[in-house]
């Protein structure tokens, strides 16, 4: 092999502190070196010209440069050999200006120094093998899991770029949480007022393909090149026939067995139903474990008057596969609930007050719909007992929320400023009434959102009480409110009528479970885990894979719609190229020498280790053994270093490479 | 010709995204450290094979620092996680093999702690410089050559 040794000055920054002259020509004579030289600026213009020169004149096939950092300039010299028909990674850089010349000061340690850094450098090269950057199709469509705000954000935007995009919502209707909200903060606007044109908008965008009532059953592949199986669960409705006229809905003798969730349980609804009356799609889904067919095999009522013959009772849930360039999960948030916990449990939960059992003891959601004009009560504020108005109501911040010892550490960032909206809400509906809010601090940083809190507080005369509650209790037709003025420094009773506790945001039980189909890490909470808190927010440590909403953190609506933005605007990066491209330095298992222990699958954080079938002519089984996905890994090299048989190598840091850099050292 | 004064030579392990890129902040800071330790750059301290470090030794390395990520900052989220659970475990065996285990040196350097790395490579050359040459296995050596010329 013939190396071509390069030694920079840098202008002073090297040849001040070490003699680079003394260096080339220590190294024109060690072994394997055709040529060896030193100049001013090796990185400008003239100073890649003599590379390219040596490397034609010398039939060099290898390069070692001596100047700085690789961070700095590696791409700039390798780019230069390619130029010249030496093979990119068969340059290797020897860090001489900040490992050396800018350390130290004493010239000749300086110079025995940088002359064994090429020295190293000289005979890692000897090593290394012409790589090829690892080539990858991209598949152009997104799939987006979840369709609240967030996941309809993603999909429009993506779709309306002019990809294709799959949107899957396990609910029988896209729209999440916010179709349930009253009103918005801190505008006051009408949350459905703004949501369903989107909703309908995802409906008819001829990009989008909209799977509700489905799940994401299976994920394999890997960054443009997934493939993703959908579970389509059996409406019981023929999706293609119904018209949603709603029927079916109105006839269905089952009205009160099942409790609605679209209205947080505080009405019923029948087994055939659709969530709400704006639902996309207006399809309804018969719910088999209360529908009377199902028990007796009697009833079929909504199928007698469907005139569509849209019921089928035999359904089945159906499979649907896609391939798939770039995932981005938008599972959202559920609302803590903070009845008493089972012995055992592992949050306490806040038992004493009484949230479950007494029944106008009530959470921010279902506030939420009783302050919605499309709610329960269309608006007036009658509190779940007795349909009566309460006069007077309590609001609990931080339940659960910045509380270890019963619920979470984390703030759940929303709470702050919903509980200000319901006291206005209820103080704009109940002119007499009397609205207290129990507060730990108030964390209200957003456009307008303090601003907001002080008109709460100073135009409609909530009253705001620092301090924590300690139990909640039912007397004389009253719920006592105990709690603690920690201003005023004293204890505090209210007889409220009303109590609404701002319960932590919590993500949905299945996130975990989503995060495991996409090999995405989650934190101890199950909130779904960024690769990097400043620089990469929505991406994940798997590539391809995207991050947005509540399903990261708790956030409310701007904050996850513009994240979602962000998500789309990552999976349109990755679809800007039919081809993506990647460093060759990855993981590769030699086949003959591998025992097949997997021991490098159980190290690697990537899941980039697949089992192999080796088998003879006939078919026979002959043995398993590991096999890198270079689309997965990102070589580390954790797999090389664990193999016992070492059958794993790191491409571009293999074993010989590096033990040629560390006997280069004998010497030294 | 006076005896020389002993230099202790240290091979450092380190990996690409922090303690490199945080030796290369402690250069463009400019931070003196001596010039006794000679880095090899891996992707990550999980590439790191116990065998290496005793390499480094064989090859007349007086001592060996091994650098990477804070626990939880792993470029690669886990390797070094994993790289110090072997680490923990080596350093028992390095005594069996006959080398000093308080001549292996661990170290959390991120890319930001230019400084911190200047302290840890100084203070590294001092322990090995008091603890003086390791000579265990060119001992070995010259005794096998020893025994082949009987």
């Amino acid at each position: 092999m013939k190396i071509g040794v390069f030694v920079c000055y840098c202008g002073e920054n090297i040849g001040r502190t070490v003699d680079c002259a003394a260096v080339a020509k220590e190294l024109s004579a060690y072994p394997g070196v055709a040529h060896a030289e030193a100049y001013k600026y090796m990185c400008s213009d003239p100073g890649q010209n003599l590379i390219k020169q040596a490397i034609k004149e010398k039939n060099l096939d290898a390069v070692v440069v001596g100047s700085c950092s690789p961070h700095m300039h590696e791409k700039t010299f390798r780019k230069a050999c390619a130029s010249a028909g030496v093979n990119p990674y068969m340059v290797e850089i020897a860090n001489l200006r900040e490992h050396c010349s800018w350390i130290h000061d004493d010239i000749p340690s300086a110079t025995a120094k940088a002359i064994d850094l090429v020295r190293i450098a000289v005979e890692k090269v000897k090593y290394n093998e012409p790589l090829q950057t690892i080539q990858v199709p991209v598949t152009k469509r997104a799939l987006v899991i979840g369709g609240g705000i967030a996941g309809i954000q993603s999909a429009l935007d993506i779709a309306n770029a002019g990809f294709p995009v799959v949107l899957v919502e396990k609910e029988p209707s896209i729209g999440g949480h916010m179709s349930q909200l009253s009103e918005t903060f801190p505008t006051l606007d009408c949350s459905q007022c703004i949501l369903t044109p989107r909703m309908v908008e995802v409906y008819q965008h001829s990009n989008i393909t909209l799977l509700t009532y489905s799940e994401v059953e299976k994920v394999e592949g890997f960054i443009g090149n997934f493939k993703v199986t959908v579970r389509k669960k059996a409406r019981s409705v023929k999706d293609e026939v119904c018209t949603g006229c709603g029927l079916c809905v109105q006839n269905c003798p089952i009205k009160k067995k099942a409790q609605s969730e679209f209205d947080e349980s505080l009405t019923t609804r029948p087994a055939i139903y659709v969530p709400f009356p704006q639902a996309v799609p207006n399809i309804p889904v018969i719910d088999r474990s209360v529908c009377t067919y199902y028990k007796t095999g009697k009833c079929q009522m909504c199928k007698k008057v469907c005139g569509r013959e849209a019921i089928d009772f035999e359904q089945q849930d159906t499979f649907l596969t896609f391939d798939i360039g770039a995932i981005i999960a938008a599972t959202g948030y559920k609302l803590y609930k903070i009845d008493k916990k089972p012995e055992g449990h592992i949050y306490k939960g806040y038992g004493e007050y009484g949230y479950g059992e007494l029944k106008d003891v009530i959470d921010g959601l279902q506030f939420e719909r009783i302050a919605s004009a499309s709610g329960p009560t269309s608006g007036e504020i009658l509190r779940p007992s007795d349909k009566k108005e309460p006069k007077k109501v309590v609001f609990v911040q931080c339940v659960g929320s910045r509380d270890e010892s019963k619920g979470f550490s984390y703030c759940s960032k929303i709470c702050c400023m919903y509980t200000a909206k319901h006291a206005m809400l209820y103080k704009h509906k109940v002119h007499d009434g009397e609205a207290y809010v129990f507060y730990m601090d108030i964390r209200s940083n957003g456009k307008g959102y303090d601003e907001f809190v002080r008109r709460a507080i100073e135009e409609d005369g909530v009253k705001y009480i620092r301090g924590r509650v300690s139990k909640i209790y039912e007397e004389n037709g009253k719920y006592i409110v105990k709690g603690e003025d920690t201003i005023a420094g004293v204890r505090m009773e209210i007889d409220a009528d009303m109590v609404v506790l701002a319960t932590a945001m919590i993500p949905q039980p299945e996130n975990s479970k989503v995060a495991q189909l996409l090999g995405i890490p989650y934190d101890k909470h199950g909130f779904m885990q960024e690769v990097h808190p400043k620089l990469r927010p929505v991406e994940t440590s798997t590539g391809g894979i995207f991050l947005a909403g509540a399903c990261h953190s708790p956030r409310d609506i701007p904050e996850s719609v513009a994240m979602a933005s962000a998500a789309a605007a990552k999976a349109m990066v990755l679809f800007g190229s039919d081809i993506l491209e990647r460093e060759p330095v990855v993981a590769k298992v030699e086949a003959s020498t591998c025992a097949g222990c997997f021991y490098c699958q159980k190290v690697c954080a990537y899941s980039a280790i697949e089992r192999k079938e080796i088998r003879d002519r006939q078919g026979n089984l002959i043995k398993v053994v590991a096999y890198v996905n270079a689309g997965l890994c990102q070589g580390c090299g954790t797999c090389n270093a664990t193999c016992p048989s070492k059958s794993v190598e790191l491409i571009g840091f293999r074993d010989e490479q590096i033990f040629a850099e560390i006997q280069s050292l004998s010497g030294f | 010709m006076a005896e020389e004064k002993f230099e202790p030579k240290v091979v450092a392990f380190v990996c690409n995204w922090c303690t490199y890129t945080g030796a290369d902040l402690a250069g463009t800071s400019r931070l003196k450290q001596e010039p006794n330790a000679r880095l090899i750059r891996v992707p990550c301290t999980g590439r790191i094979d116990p065998v290496f470090v005793i390499k480094a030794f064989e090859s007349g390395a007086d001592g060996v620092l091994i650098s990477g990520c804070h626990p939880g900052d792993c470029h690669y989220n886990t390797g070094n996680f994993h790289a110090r659970r072997r680490w923990t475990f080596f350093k028992e065996l390095l005594n069996f093999v006959g080398i000093d285990s308080t001549r292996l040196h661990f170290s959390w350097v991120s890319a930001s702690e230019g400084k911190k790395w200047v302290d840890v490579v100084n203070g590294v050359i001092d322990t090995v410089r008091e603890q003086g040459p390791f000579l265990k296995y060119k001992e070995i050596k010259e005794h096998d050559f020893q025994e082949i010329e009987n």
